[in-house]
């Protein structure tokens, strides 16, 4: 079996004496790779994310990073979470300081720390607002400083669970080709979930399908062979887009219908 | 273009305002209406207030004294509250700084008591078990009914009244922390793991830091029962204090004293609402 850079090895789980959420879930991904899991809500992606990040130990399997099992949970695997989680007492900077001061004490000097702080929020363009308090910016904005607070710790891998579920479409829009310029010159190993198709499409290597829960799997898996840097306008004409996206939706609602629909 | 000049043109361009450059009187009248709005419903209020009170206890024979006697009465403490002239005949400063002074200690220490146990019972399922129904039984014990106990155990007045000063003021600010500790959102213990924060690290930096706002809670109802509890506790112990000036003029029947302490008891108490309050938003640093 070839070593993969992530290797998610049979991962089973299950919260006391229920059917289990996930069974026997094995995947592999590479290094640089941009992998997004999709699946109906309640099919336990949210739950397979907090295994790989060490949040929620997994009953059965394993997870192994870089040659390293994943048990608990460590700046090596950062998380960017739905809901931003950045503590509201401190400032933007602070929150990402926190987050460098602890993975790079004693690597860095303070001023390289501060620089680095710097630096992760420029990259996503949010340096004007330095000394604001999460209750002071935008959902936007605030998604920008849990991303860089994430890259700022040099993880191995990236794990963004719905990173923009909770913004209107233009931000969103807008942050999906910020993820994606800085995918690209970073060359993050990234996982995300998502319930949104295009976003899938448009941002990753290779689409990750679960079935429904509960005993969710993998269902499908999707290489999507589109060039990159990709750009939205001109990808919504392209052939291979269009197969890409008609090949989620027709899994999703024709093999693994919503567990709304199949109970009415 | 030098970029100041283009300021300057843009300066110059702007049409003169119409308006004369006199002085602009809108603000300041609204904020003159804002002001009254504020101060002039209480301010009718104390004047009825004191109206009836006059009408009731003006006749001849009345057990208390109408607003002008109690004035006239008290004038001498009013306008010199710092004389001394030895053991208790001292101003009414000197009374209140006394009490305040017991507040201070008694408060400080159940400050400081109360957030470490309610930490410890917040984050221990197991502490919470134990602690938790003794702390419901002990904490409906009248202040009062301490005093003979920490009387008996002290055999010093000073150290029993600050005792139950602690023992009032514990118990809301146990409770109110053990509350916002449990209610840390998942979030940020999650954030906290997944930077590798230590357990100090996680104190310091998150847990405190978050429960600031619940800690304040208590500390505002526990420095309200603590001035509540001290006066009572003056009463019986003696000795210099605002709570001991109102038994002795009751003593000595001069009621206008009574009611002129009174007052000051009270405006005091808002005072250290005020101040708890203040300092809470100062640490929270208005993210509460």
């Amino acid at each position: 079996m070839t070593q993969h850079y992530l290797s998610i090895e049979g991962v089973s789980m299950q919260f006391g004496k229920q059917v289990p959420v996930l069974s026997d879930l094995w995947l592999g991904v590479e290094k640089g790779e941009f992998v997004s899991l999709i699946g109906h809500s309640g099919c336990g992606k949210s739950t397979l994310l907090n295994i790989v990040a060490g949040l929620l130990h997994a009953t059965d399997g394993t997870v192994i990073l870089d040659g390293v099992s994943c048990e608990d949970p460590g700046p090596d695997r950062a998380v960017v979470f739905q809901n931003h989680s950045l503590l509201p007492w401190l400032t933007v900077y602070e929150n990402v300081k926190l987050a460098v001061d602890k993975v790079f004490k004693g690597k860095k000097t303070k001023q390289q720390r501060h620089e680095w702080v710097i630096e992760n929020l420029e990259l996503v363009h949010m340096t004007h607002a330095l000394d604001k308090r999460p209750g002071e910016i935008s959902g936007g904005m605030k998604q920008r400083v849990g991303i860089a607070r994430a890259l700022a710790m040099e993880p191995k891998l990236l794990l963004l669970d719905e990173p923009f579920g909770a913004l209107d479409a233009l931000t969103r829009a807008n942050l999906q080709d910020e993820v994606m310029a800085i995918h690209r010159r970073l060359g993050n190993t990234v996982l995300m979930i998502t319930h949104d198709v295009d976003e899938a499409v448009l941002l990753s290597d290779r689409i990750v399908m679960l079935t429904n829960g509960p005993e969710a799997t993998i269902g499908q898996v999707l290489d999507v062979d589109l060039p990159r840097p990709r750009d939205r306008l001109t990808l919504a004409d392209d052939a291979r887009y269009v197969a890409a996206r008609r090949d989620v939706l027709r899994f999703l609602y024709e093999r693994q219908r919503p567990p709304a629909e199949k109970a009415a | 273009m030098d970029p100041r000049a283009r300021y300057r043109a843009v300066a110059f361009d702007k049409p003169a305002p119409f308006a004369l450059p006199s002085f602009n009187a809108a603000p300041l009248l609204a904020f003159t209406k804002r002001a009254a709005a504020q101060v002039l419903p209480p301010l009718v209020m104390v004047l009825l207030i004191l109206g009836i009170w006059q009408l009731a206890c003006g006749g001849t024979g009345s057990a208390l004294p109408p607003p002008t006697k109690v004035f006239k009465d008290t004038w001498p403490l009013i306008r010199d509250p710092f004389f001394d002239r030895g053991g208790v005949d001292k101003g009414l400063f000197w009374h209140i700084i006394a009490s305040l002074r017991r507040v201070a200690l008694g408060f400080s220490l159940a400050a400081i008591a109360g957030v470490g146990l309610g930490v410890l019972v917040g984050q221990s399922k197991l502490a919470m078990r134990g602690l938790d129904p003794i702390f419901q039984v002990l904490r409906t014990v009248p202040p009062l009914a301490w005093l003979p106990l920490s009387l008996a155990a002290f055999k010093q007045t000073d150290p029993s009244a600050i005792f139950v000063i602690f023992i009032t003021a514990i118990w809301p600010i146990i409770i109110n922390t053990a509350v916002g500790v449990r209610a840390l959102p998942q979030d940020y213990r999650n954030v906290a793991r997944v930077l590798g924060l230590s357990h100090f690290e996680m104190f310091t930096k998150i847990l405190l830091p978050a429960t600031v706002p619940f800690i304040f809670t208590g500390l505002r109802i526990g420095v309200g029962l603590s001035w509540l509890a001290i006066i009572a506790a003056e009463m019986l112990i003696g000795g210099v204090g605002i709570g001991f000036f109102i038994w002795d003029a009751w003593n000595s029947s001069l009621i206008s004293e009574i009611i002129l302490a009174l007052i000051y008891v009270g405006l005091v108490g808002v005072c250290l609402d005020r101040l708890i309050a203040l300092a809470g938003r100062f640490v929270s640093k208005g993210t509460a």
